[in-house]
């Protein structure tokens, strides 16, 4: 993590062997993992222990066994000084019907310590920045899902917190509720200086959203890395070309020019468009330069060239695969 | 809110609206016992639908204005007659109307509790500075507040129309002070039996019907068999069963050592050794609510 933020630069949470035995199942696993400032999330299917491990972060549930720090606050004596600086948007619906967001939110405020007066105003602000205005006053029963969730937002951010746990935030929006939604989480932090703590069993929205992943997967610690490690390692390029009279299959024209030059090109097979797109690994800045002037040479149109990001979702195969199976995995694109 | 200001521009310059964005926090974190207050001062509003719907305004004032008009109307009756004393006791107010207090905690415990639970709004108290402990004493609190409102408002009318009569004021201060620790001491009891009845059930319907049915159930019994063990001539036992319903639970603690005159089969109301052991299960009784609402949310956390 290099993004420095308003919180100092330290671990915002830290786990050591962390452990959470129920009589029948084994939630937490010997976790291990540090957290940084930024937005990070974490990713695991359904059970995989992301609720417990919040619970247990947030002082509420003892762990079996090991430790952990939040803000630098041991979670088994300080919880309520945590609770104080961290703010918590659960899964599930939590929201009264009969009262209007503003009500909602102030009450929630103050139960986090804010006197009246202040409680007031960070709420107006707060809800202005999830993007509810007029209907913030009408109760919340009639609000939508995507409102809703504004809502659940606002109330763990009211008291200005220093880190939020966000539990599934995307969940039951629409792809447009979603992408606002995902923006908005950005927002916590690049503009509001808050660290977020994001969990999802979609790995796909946190790339675009978080600095870094940590994966779980039956509490246990999968991988924890930065989001640009996972999908930058190498970047592919796909490129597309237009056919001319000169050259009536611009694709292979352009193939085999590319490789006269010495670069290796891979006719993305099982893609859609399969045939005419092209995946070639780009090494630098040269690359481009050398796509654009052989399309140019033989006075070719280029429809597209464009970064082919590799998927999260590989962190998947990778643990049990080898190094090597994952390069050709990646080489065959995603 | 004034947080996007139109700022003052220098002329010639064009007039902009600046968005100050994100302002972060800096002022005092009061803590639990600050969130505690705020949750009791909530809930007892809420014990009386305020800050709420209107909907929910209705049945608890017109409960609190059937509670007070009898007393009003008492009031004028003893004004007019010039009357040497109340027609009622302020001790024996509160039994006479004790339908109206069971509908009201019947009302009232599930609203405080219930909806909490059904919108799963509890875990968000919780991952704030608060304990289960500070939201169980805020609750208990709140709703025992609002039925001393209820059931010392009209002692007060009564009491305030006695001294407009002109009865006797060190008389009428004594049986007032001593109707207040009665009403105190029904307050904690019903309050705390209403919530641990309405803790169970995130349905408010089932909480109402399931306190309505222990008030009036346990005091239904409860006073027929001291009916019976009156016509038998047992009337020592008649004490004994009154231990077993609340409201002559309390009716036992007042005749006891409140100065007052039983609503028992016969007037016998328990003796001073038997009095001893109705403030014992009261006390009891209300400890236990409190215990039984600890474990309750100790158990619910996220």
């Amino acid at each position: 993590m290099v993004r420095v933020t308003t919180v100092y630069d330290v671990t915002v949470i830290a786990t050591e062997s962390l452990s959470k035995r129920f009589p029948r199942v084994t939630a937490l696993d010997r976790l291990s993992v540090d957290v940084g400032p930024g937005v990070t999330g974490l990713v695991g299917a359904n059970g995989a222990g992301k609720s417990t491990l919040i619970k247990i972060l947030l002082g509420l549930s003892p762990a079996t066994e090991g430790r952990a720090e939040v803000l630098g606050l041991d979670v088994a004596t300080k919880g309520a000084a945590i609770r104080e600086r961290v703010g918590y948007m659960p899964e599930h619906d939590c929201l009264p019907p009969d009262v209007s967001a503003t009500e909602f939110v102030v009450h929630m405020a103050r139960m986090s310590g804010l006197p009246p007066t202040a409680a007031r105003e960070r709420t107006a602000d707060t809800l202005r920045h999830v993007g509810l205005y007029e209907e913030r006053y009408r109760p919340i029963g009639g609000y939508s899902t995507g409102m809703k969730q504004r809502v659940k937002l606002a109330q763990a951010l009211v008291h200005d917190p220093q880190l939020v746990f966000l539990d599934e935030p995307t969940n039951g929006l629409d792809p447009v509720g979603r992408d606002e939604m995902l923006g908005l989480i950005r927002r916590i932090h690049t503009d509001f200086g808050i660290s977020v703590l994001v969990t999802s069993h979609l790995l796909g929205e946190l790339e675009r959203t978080c600095d870094h992943v940590v994966v779980i997967d039956g509490g246990k610690l999968l991988r924890s890395s930065s989001t640009t490690d996972f999908t930058q390692t190498t970047t592919t390029l796909a490129i597309e070309v237009t056919d001319t009279d000169e050259h009536p299959d611009g694709t292979r024209a352009v193939r085999e020019a590319l490789h006269a030059r010495g670069v290796t090109v891979d006719a993305g097979s099982g893609l859609p468009g399969a045939g005419h797109v092209l995946l070639l690994t780009a090494q630098g800045e040269e690359t481009y330069d050398l796509v654009r002037d052989t399309v140019a040479d033989l006075g070719l149109g280029l429809v597209r060239m464009e970064q082919r990001r590799h998927h999260i979702s590989e962190v998947f195969t990778t643990d049990t695969d080898t190094d090597e199976q994952r390069k050709e995995a990646v080489g065959h694109g995603s | 809110m004034a947080v996007e200001h139109p700022v003052a521009s220098p002329p010639g310059d064009q007039t902009r609206i600046h968005n100050i964005g994100y302002r972060t926090y800096d002022g005092p974190r009061l803590g639990r016992s600050y969130a505690r207050r705020s949750l009791y001062s909530q809930s007892l509003r809420g014990a009386y639908g305020l800050g709420r719907s209107v909907k929910s305004k209705v049945l608890p004032m017109l409960l609190f204005v059937v509670m007070c008009v009898p007393a009003a109307i008492m009031v004028a009756v003893a004004v007019a007659t010039k009357a040497n004393d109340l027609p009622v006791e302020y001790t024996r107010y509160a039994i006479i109307m004790q339908a109206v207090i069971s509908l009201y905690v019947a009302s009232q415990a599930p609203q405080s509790v219930s909806r909490d639970l059904r919108f799963k709004t509890v875990p968000l108290y919780f991952s704030r500075p608060i304990e289960t402990a500070d939201y169980v004493r805020a609750k208990y609190a709140a709703l025992a507040s609002a039925m001393f409102i209820l059931t010392a408002a009209p002692l007060l009318v009564l009491y305030v129309g006695a001294l407009l009569a002109k009865l006797d004021f060190a008389d009428q201060t004594k049986g007032f002070a001593q109707g207040l620790v009665s009403v105190a001491l029904l307050s904690l009891l019903f309050a705390g039996l209403g919530l641990v009845i309405a803790a169970v059930t995130p349905r408010r319907g089932f909480g109402i019907a399931a306190v309505i049915a222990v008030l009036t159930i346990s005091y239904g019994a409860v006073s027929t068999l001291q009916a019976i063990a009156e016509v038998q001539n047992s009337s020592g036992s008649i004490a004994w069963i009154g231990l077993f319903s609340p409201i002559t639970l309390i009716d036992g603690v007042q005749s006891a050592f409140l100065g007052a005159t039983s609503a028992f089969p016969g007037g016998v109301g328990p003796t001073n050794g038997e009095g001893v052991v109705y403030v014992l299960v009261a006390l009891g009784l209300i400890a236990a609510c409190y215990g039984l609402l600890m474990r309750r949310y100790r158990k619910v956390g996220l």
